[in-house]
């Protein structure tokens, strides 16, 4: 049996993953309360989500009429309190374990006895978010992929405590708005992460190993299997600081050395080469269009 | 660039009757022994010609032409034509090239397969090349999460196909290329490198079992 959902709230709303998060359930009919820390940054926020709109119009997706109505349905505040009328509060704020943990047991204190908290993480434990939030069957794991607004995959992971009506409600919810769940042990980077970043990190170590370079990797990986973006072009995209951090999150807890961060990238951080938002990371970058290896 | 085929045995980059095997001429300075991996070292040392292409399969380039602290490296090149299992070969050729292999033998290489249309990259003579490399320990993972139950099979490819646009998942693409022969790939890595991701999965090695004793799935 499966809770109704009527209102949904966005914790993180300011940034880029919470904004996308509030776009999909506004766009799918649910009143959406937007939370952040500072006003600007939702300001700033409301401002993408309006031109994200404005586009979805122009391009016939929708009409105006509806792109009213769904901004009508989503509101801000730097209030936590204002979302104790959700019933499903989902967070995208710092991805930091005591950042989640003591944002869960704020929400606790503030939400109805009935709303469902749900973690965005990518990296962290369902259970050790919940754990002491005072609700731990009331929690489940939600991770979205960016950009949010656009991709319709849903990482959905119960909590070792997590109920079953928990869980089926959330996973009622990703329906109704459009998405597509998919059922995913509480494991450190669920399905996508698990993958992604050892394999990464693999590409790195063939860098660093003299085995080819960036260019004829990102080539070989494209052509050879049909991957939209080469990996090397991804970890500039993603950010090498971003691709560090993800190591230092898994490998403690994996002890997986394909987790580990190579040396390489260690040595490119360091350097200040993050990437596409340095203009240097594999490849180098001008006025943010790519122009070699 | 004119090249002349030799063929020492069954080809997996390019099949009987393929306009690139029609297209050879009977003496060209650049020479390409098909098949070359099915008989090691039986290739013709020519340092007359501009350039001598070994086909690959799991093997390194140093298998046919014998290594020298380093030193290794003349008219010889390999390549392979990647392929998943028996499915059509990809428009991708890998070059392999040892540490002093002149460059001109390189550039006549790829001028060769870059005529025929396909997609040229460079590689150390290092087991896996590139696309081995990198995709066994992955696939190796995705055997291994299926078996831990972290998601389905259909879970883990469909969350590889919306979350990284990939047109196909890891479980799909590694049955169909033929688990037993990942079994083989890994294998090979795994001897090579000794670090755990590149050892078989579970499942990789009950299909390697049960082809030794004829009971192919």
């Amino acid at each position: 049996m499966t809770q109704v959902i009527k209102t949904v709230g966005v914790c993180g709303a300011g940034g880029t993953m919470g904004a996308g998060i509030a776009i999909v359930a506004a766009r799918a009919g649910f009143e959406t309360v937007s939370y952040d820390l500072k006003q600007e940054t939702l300001e700033r926020a409301a401002s993408q989500t309006a031109g994200f709109f404005g586009k979805s119009v122009e391009r016939g997706k929708m009409s105006g009429v509806e792109r009213d109505t769904v901004l009508a349905r989503m509101s801000t505040t730097t209030d936590l309190g204002a979302l104790a009328g959700c019933d499903l509060v989902i967070e995208a704020v710092f991805e930091e374990l005591g950042i989640k943990q003591q944002l869960f047991r704020d929400l606790n204190g503030v939400c109805a006895e009935h709303t469902i908290l749900a973690s965005n993480t990518s990296t962290l434990s369902i259970t050790e978010i919940a754990s002491a939030c005072g609700r731990e069957d009331r929690v489940v794991g939600m991770h979205f992929c960016l950009p949010a607004q656009l991709m319709k995959l849903i990482e959905m992971s119960p909590g070792m405590n997590t109920s079953q009506q928990t869980f089926d409600t959330a996973w009622a919810f990703a329906e109704q708005a459009g998405q597509t769940p998919v059922k995913t042990q509480d494991k450190p980077g669920f399905i996508l992460n698990a993958l992604l970043v050892p394999f990464n990190n693999d590409v790195i170590r063939a860098v660093e190993a003299g085995v080819a370079t960036p260019a004829d990797i990102d080539a070989a990986i494209k052509t050879a299997l049909g991957y939209k973006m080469g990996p090397c072009e991804l970890l500039d995209l993603i950010g090498l600081d971003t691709q560090l951090r993800l190591c230092e999150a898994f490998y403690p807890v994996t002890l997986d050395v394909r987790s580990s961060a190579p040396p390489l990238l260690r040595r490119m951080v360091a350097a200040g080469h993050l990437g596409r938002k340095s203009g240097r990371g594999f490849f180098t970058y001008e006025n943010k269009a790519m122009f070699g290896g | 660039m004119k090249y002349s085929i030799v063929k020492i045995g069954d080809s997996r980059s390019f099949a009987d009757g393929d306009a690139f095997i029609t297209g050879a001429v009977k003496e060209a300075n650049v020479v390409i022994y098909l098949g070359a991996f099915l008989s090691p070292g039986s290739h013709q040392v020519d340092e007359t010609k501009q350039a001598i292409l070994i086909e690959l399969d799991t093997e390194c380039l140093g298998v046919h032409t014998g290594e020298s602290a380093g030193e290794e490296g003349g008219n010889v090149i390999g390549f392979a034509r990647y392929r998943n299992g028996d499915d059509p070969p990809a428009d991708l050729v890998e070059l392999v090239r040892q540490p002093h292999t002149a460059q001109s033998v390189i550039d006549a290489a790829r001028e060769v397969f870059e005529g025929a249309g396909l997609q040229v990259v460079v590689s150390a003579d290092q087991a896996g090349r590139i696309i081995d490399r990198l995709v066994r320990p992955k696939y190796n993972a995705a055997l291994r999460f299926l078996d831990e139950g972290l998601a389905s099979a259909k879970d883990m490819d469909l969350t590889c196909r919306l979350g990284l646009g990939y047109p196909d998942g890891p479980i799909e693409r590694v049955e169909r290329g033929d688990l037993a022969r990942h079994y083989d790939i890994t294998q090979s890595l795994f001897e090579t490198y000794g670090t755990p991701g590149f050892a078989p999965a579970r499942r990789a090695i009950v299909a390697h079992e049960r082809k030794r004793r004829g009971k192919e799935d």
